[in-house]
């Protein structure tokens, strides 16, 4: 005799703090297995395209910051991108140096709030204290920099708004260093730990190929095996002058492409952004961060698209220019919304519990996904 | 690797009229101006074919071109006549490592355009937010609703430049 089934839908959010967010999961489950997963999204929905058409291109970094906004500093730096590119804007050296290490530490900074919060989603709550407490160093050297311990406003159209502070260098210094014991330390607490590797290996696991027809980018692709990053395919700024790894998912504790890979891709991508910022920090040059700050944008008729790197993937800015003083249209390729597209495709066949593992691995950030 | 105009002149060869014309007046990149209704099958072909392989769409755009008759309106608001809206595509070939942008124009009032979401599937979302942002409809998509704006908006499109603040949602009064 076999037992009559039926699936039942349960809502998951909108206010619920495993969504990261306010995201809203339709879950069309049968007992405990997932069927479907619907994502209803917008409830952060704030219109940036529309207010990016009403303000000057300078006007339009604040609002950037809030995009992603755990890792404020990436999105400035895609803008400004962007913008220069337009505009035909060459930055002096010290600036380049100066954004890169600022958004590499961002890397840091952001993945730290990844792990962590991936952490303590399925029950490791002592790692999240540990990674909370030193992403505080990475805060405090940008409050010193320029005022803000979030949203920064740092990267403007052709240079920097402050120079860097005095004791920046040696600060930078003092935490790489100090670091290193941290990811040793969130190693031994978190990555080979049994019930964290029985919760995320071989759960949600994410084939190479639907990652790439899927448009998944940043850990989530390379969590796949996919050896792709912005910083060594396509370099932008000066980021061909380091040397440094890409870190890929190799499935050494399940299978590859599973939550455990694309976790321990972030942890080891954090190794090789130290690595980046060890070399950077002795070669900052001397000069003026504000010489290049062009008096009036107005850029020419045209169109330009830049790409860039941010902790969570490709992060892409598109601007039209009418030949006036406003933008005539942003658009921004966030890779949140983008990578959350093949969520649905993960959760299948997954129990309920799974549903926030799957999420935490693919660490979105509301703001830049409703924008 | 292939630049702008190699790839302008296979696909020339290819489709002959269906694809318009390159422009080359953007100071940055080239464009190549498709007709709509033959996107998707010029999508498949830059995607599968060898020494073109764009394996990756970056990122799809609506753009209100705001290039028809201003008009106004019983109320004194200026509403847009005619024109034009398009659609930018952003391709990229991960293997290959060149870059193309692709742009569709369409009838302001009446935009179709076909959908590319079985070529690459990451088009879907994007597909979705074009739909209603600017109300472009994508001939052939599975599931083509609203993503960021709720449900059941009625006032329109918000990113086209003729765009009206609604008084009321749903009975409520706007509070600003």
């Amino acid at each position: 005799m076999s037992l009559k089934t039926e699936t039942m839908v349960l809502n998951m959010g909108p206010q619920h703090p495993s969504t990261h967010g306010v995201l809203r999961l339709e879950l069309e489950i049968e007992g405990e297995v997932i069927k479907k997963v619907i994502p209803h999204l917008g409830y952060l929905h704030r219109c940036f395209e529309k207010h990016a058409e009403a303000m000057q291109y300078n006007q339009v970094v604040p609002y950037t910051d809030r995009l992603d906004y755990l890792a404020a500093m990436g999105n400035n730096f895609g803008y400004v991108l962007a913008a220069e590119k337009l505009l035909g804007i060459q930055v002096p050296e010290r600036v380049e140096y100066i954004r890169v290490i600022m958004a590499e530490l961002q890397r840091i900074a952001s993945h730290t709030v990844a792990i962590a919060t991936n952490g303590a989603d399925i029950g490791a709550l002592t790692p999240f204290l540990y990674l909370f407490r030193d992403r505080e160093h990475i805060l405090t050297i940008f409050e010193e920099t320029c005022g803000a311990r979030m949203l920064y406003n740092y990267m403007w159209i052709g240079g920097l708004s402050h120079d860097i502070h005095p004791d920046f260098v040696r600060k930078t210094k003092e935490f790489t260093n100090y670091f290193k014991n941290t990811i040793v330390e969130v190693d031994n607490l978190l990555s080979y730990n049994k019930i964290f590797i029985e919760r995320t290996a071989n759960v949600g696991v994410l084939p190479a190929d639907t990652a790439i027809n899927y448009g998944a980018t940043g850990p989530v692709l390379r969590g796949s095996g996919v050896k792709f990053d912005l910083r060594k395919e396509d370099p932008y700024s000066i980021y061909n002058r380091f040397d440094f790894d890409i870190p890929v998912g190799k499935g050494l504790q399940g299978t590859v492409g599973d939550c455990w890979d694309r976790y321990y891709v972030r942890m080891r991508e954090m190794e090789q952004s130290l690595r980046i910022i060890e070399h950077a920090i002795d070669q900052i040059p001397e000069g003026d961060v504000q010489s290049a700050i062009p008096k009036r944008i107005k850029p020419p008729k045209g169109t330009s698209y830049a790409r860039v790197e941010n902790p969570r993937g490709e992060l892409g800015y598109f601007l039209i220019s009418d030949g006036n003083t406003n933008p005539f249209r942003v658009k921004v390729r966030a890779p949140s919304f983008v990578n959350l597209e093949v969520f649905g495709e993960l959760c299948k066949g997954h129990l309920v519990a799974d549903v926030i593992a799957i999420l935490g691995s693919i660490d979105i950030v509301l703001g830049e996904v409703d924008r | 690797m292939k630049n702008a105009e190699e790839i302008f002149e296979i696909l020339k060869q290819q489709f002959g009229d269906s694809i318009l014309v390159m422009d080359k007046d953007s100071p940055t990149e080239p464009i190549i101006n498709i007709a709509p209704l033959q996107i998707h099958k010029i999508a498949a072909f830059l995607r599968e074919t060898e020494g073109l392989k764009f394996d990756s769409l970056m990122c799809l755009s609506g753009v209100d071109d705001a290039n028809g008759t201003k008009v106004k309106d019983a109320d004194g608001y200026d509403t847009i006549q005619g024109g034009t809206l398009s659609v930018y595509y952003h391709l990229d070939s991960v293997e290959l490592r060149h870059k193309i942008t692709l742009k569709v124009s369409t009838d302001r009032e009446n935009p179709q355009v076909e959908s590319v979401e079985n070529v690459w599937r990451c088009a879907d979302w994007h597909e979705r937010e074009a739909f209603d942002m600017y109300g472009i409809v994508f001939l052939n998509h599975s599931d083509l609703r609203r993503i960021l704006m709720p449900y059941d908006w009625e006032a329109g499109y918000p990113l086209r430049k003729d765009y009206k603040n609604p008084e009321f949602y749903q009975g409520m009064k706007v509070p600003y």
